[in-house]
């Protein structure tokens, strides 16, 4: 289905804070926001809601660091049971080291997967710009065009109003 | 309580911290600009030469390694006595020069250093680097090159036979792999917004094309930054233990034998800090050379080199606490091995190494006290050279003069490196300055986005313009 699309451009992190605050108190509904920076005000202006990719990390590293202490025993003191310098089979305390690096290993590569998955980043994905020089020196803002409130014109001229240095419309 | 905030002081603002973070009034645009450029244009006649000297340098140590791997360890100067020299030492040095990297990226990110941001990149790359060039000597060292893949567990027809789980040398194997993989993952997910500029930007177009595969279709979607602000900081709060686990393991490989002079509890936190110590001196060369090829002096600006010179003096005094310590211990232990062993390092056949390191790793990074010094580049770059030199001695001193007097006179043995060992050496220099020039010229050495994120905090007048005559309600429609 397509829709038409309102993209207000803007030059600084704040006016576009403000474009998106502006957007959100009248209801219009706010696609997607782009820019060269990562930007907490813009985030939080946006209302996301918050990520959850931590918790993928924290099963991640739960899960390697289970198996690696579960590995370590299994092959030390099941496996191939090897009398070394008369250290017990199963030598737990030595096996701290292998074990957290094993769980670093996991919720970090998890980590990047998992944000790679969620946000469909993948080499040969064609990025689609809502305009050019948001991964430069712009911020974009796009808002859908809903309903019969939204009226191009007034809207135009409020993000004008907001400071914006383009606004364009767009057929998505 | 709240009339506290009313009696405060107004705040102090030394000189150093008053000046701008980039220097020159930036705006977005220019940024991408300046960092830029240097890829865009045909590199100076500078960059060049320093490459081909490096390329020499790495040539020389490819013949010296292929040498070594077809005739055998023996080409080495160790003997019975002095099983571990040259390599180890090589090994230990550049492990800890890749700390630094991890310190500027991950822990300096979640102590909010925005002064980071023009210097991670680089230190990331570097780190990366100087761990491949770690990762040469051990495996050489296991004399048998050709089955170094025999230290991962894994399902074989030897038994199956598994690692000694209990070795610190397998500790070892294990923490620098997941060091090395997970540096290289933080350093790209880093590079991921950049390529997307040097995609949209370039005027290159096999250039675009590279950037364009390489960055994922990253678009700049706030949807996708706030993940991946996320992402970030799970990586730097993961990496900030890591560095400390990667040193602290290599500390083990010696600080769990029973040979004196390595026997001893001070080792891991006396091994991160000299880790980081070294790594910060080599980040300091390495910004002044880069910032000086790539002509990049407003973005690596005098404050950066200023808040990087108060880290080195900071750790050198760490360092130059634990030599005493260490001293202080073996001492007053009452075990006359300890004893003789200390007394040995700075009195015996090394103790021109032993004092080398001491003058300069302790005495020479004093003049940075003096703000003088740190404002000039030149001394700035000497210092730094002399501190890598004196922690290269360092690792040189703990293996060597351990090792070379043990507890039967009989066995004692002098060690020097062989040609093949100093060759080794310079090749591994050679590999990590090829790497860091490449680095410089295929990829921004600033990390773009990072530094437009903090241009607000610079200049803050730049970002707010004409906000003042604009009406609160000219919102409404």
């Amino acid at each position: 289905m397509s829709s038409r699309r309102l993209i207000g451009v803007f030059e600084h992190e704040q006016e576009t804070v403000e474009a998106i605050e502006a957007s959100r108190q009248h209801g219009f509904k706010v696609i997607d926001v782009f820019g060269p920076h990562g930007s907490h005000e813009i985030e939080r202006a946006m209302a996301l809601p918050p990520s959850r990719i931590p918790w993928v990390v924290f099963v991640l590293g739960l899960l390697g660091a289970g198996l690696k202490v579960w590995f370590e025993f299994w092959t030390t003191a099941q496996d191939w049971p090897l009398n070394v310098g008369g250290k017990p089979f199963n030598s737990l305390p030595a096996f701290v080291p292998v074990t957290f690096e094993v769980m670093v290993l996991f919720a970090a590569v998890s980590a990047v997967l998992a944000f790679f998955a969620v946000s469909r980043l993948f080499p040969g994905r064609k990025a689609v710009l809502p305009v050019d020089g948001v991964t430069d020196d712009r911020f974009a803002l796009v808002l859908e065009q809903t309903d019969s409130t939204f009226d191009v014109r007034v809207v135009t001229a409020m993000l004008y109003e907001l400071g914006a240095v383009h606004v364009q419309e767009q057929l998505a | 309580m709240a009339d506290l905030a009313v009696t405060r002081p107004a705040e102090f603002v030394p000189d150093s911290v008053a000046r701008p973070l980039i220097e020159g009034e930036k705006s977005l645009s220019t940024v991408t600009r300046d960092v830029l450029a240097p890829m865009e244009a045909r590199p100076t006649g500078l960059w060049f030469a320093a490459l081909t000297a490096s390329v020499a340098l790495l040539a020389i140590g490819a013949v010296a390694i292929a040498y070594q791997i077809s005739t055998g360890v023996g080409t080495w100067g160790l003997n019975r006595t002095v099983g571990w020299a040259f390599d180890i030492t090589n090994f230990v040095f550049w492990i800890g020069i890749g700390h630094a990297g991890t310190l500027i990226s991950a822990i300096l990110f979640l102590l909010r250093q925005r002064w980071r941001t023009s210097v991670n990149r680089a230190a990331e790359a570097m780190t990366i680097f100087a761990v491949m060039c770690a990762g040469i000597f051990p495996i050489i060292h296991t004399g048998r090159p050709w089955f170094a893949y025999w230290m991962m567990p894994y399902p074989n027809f030897r038994g199956p036979l598994w690692v000694n789980f209990r070795s610190p040398l397998v500790w070892d194997f294990f923490a620098i792999s997941t060091y090395f993989t997970v540096s290289a993952v933080f350093w790209y997910i880093g590079l991921l917004p950049d390529l997307a500029t040097i995609r949209d930007k370039s005027k290159s177009p096999w250039r675009r094309r590279v950037a364009g595969l390489l960055s994922l279709g990253w678009t700049g979607s706030y949807r996708t930054w706030q993940r991946y602000e996320v992402v970030y900081l799970m990586l730097a709060g993961l990496g900030t233990p890591l560095v400390i686990s990667v040193h602290t393991i290599v500390s083990w490989d010696f600080a769990t034998a029973l040979m004196p002079g390595w026997h001893a509890t001070i080792f891991p936190p006396y091994f991160v800090a000299g880790a980081i110590f070294s790594g910060m001196a080599m980040v300091l060369t390495l910004m002044i050379i880069a910032r000086k090829l790539m002509r990049l002096e407003n973005y690596i600006t005098l404050r950066h080199l200023d808040a990087m010179s108060k880290l080195v003096i900071a750790t050198s005094g760490i360092v130059g606490l634990a030599y005493l310590t260490e001293f202080f211990t073996a001492l007053y232990s009452g075990n006359p091995y300890e004893q003789f062993v200390f007394m040995n390092r700075a009195m015996g056949p090394y103790a021109w190494a032993y004092w080398t390191m001491v003058a300069c790793n302790v005495l020479v990074p004093q003049f940075l006290w003096f703000s003088r010094v740190r404002q000039t580049v030149a001394a700035i770059f000497t210092i730094s050279i002399l501190v890598n030199v004196g922690m290269w001695f360092e690792r040189f001193v703990i293996i060597v003069t351990s090792l070379h007097r043990d507890f039967i006179p009989a066995n004692w043995f002098n060690y020097s490196p062989t040609v093949v060992e100093v060759a080794t050496l310079l090749g591994s220099f050679g590999l990590f300055f090829t790497c860091f020039l490449l680095f410089c010229r295929f990829l921004p050495v600033v990390a773009v986005a990072e530094v437009k994120g903090v241009l607000k905090h610079t200049w803050p007048h730049s970002h707010v313009s004409s906000q003042d005559e604009r009406k609160p309600e000219a919102a409404h429609v």
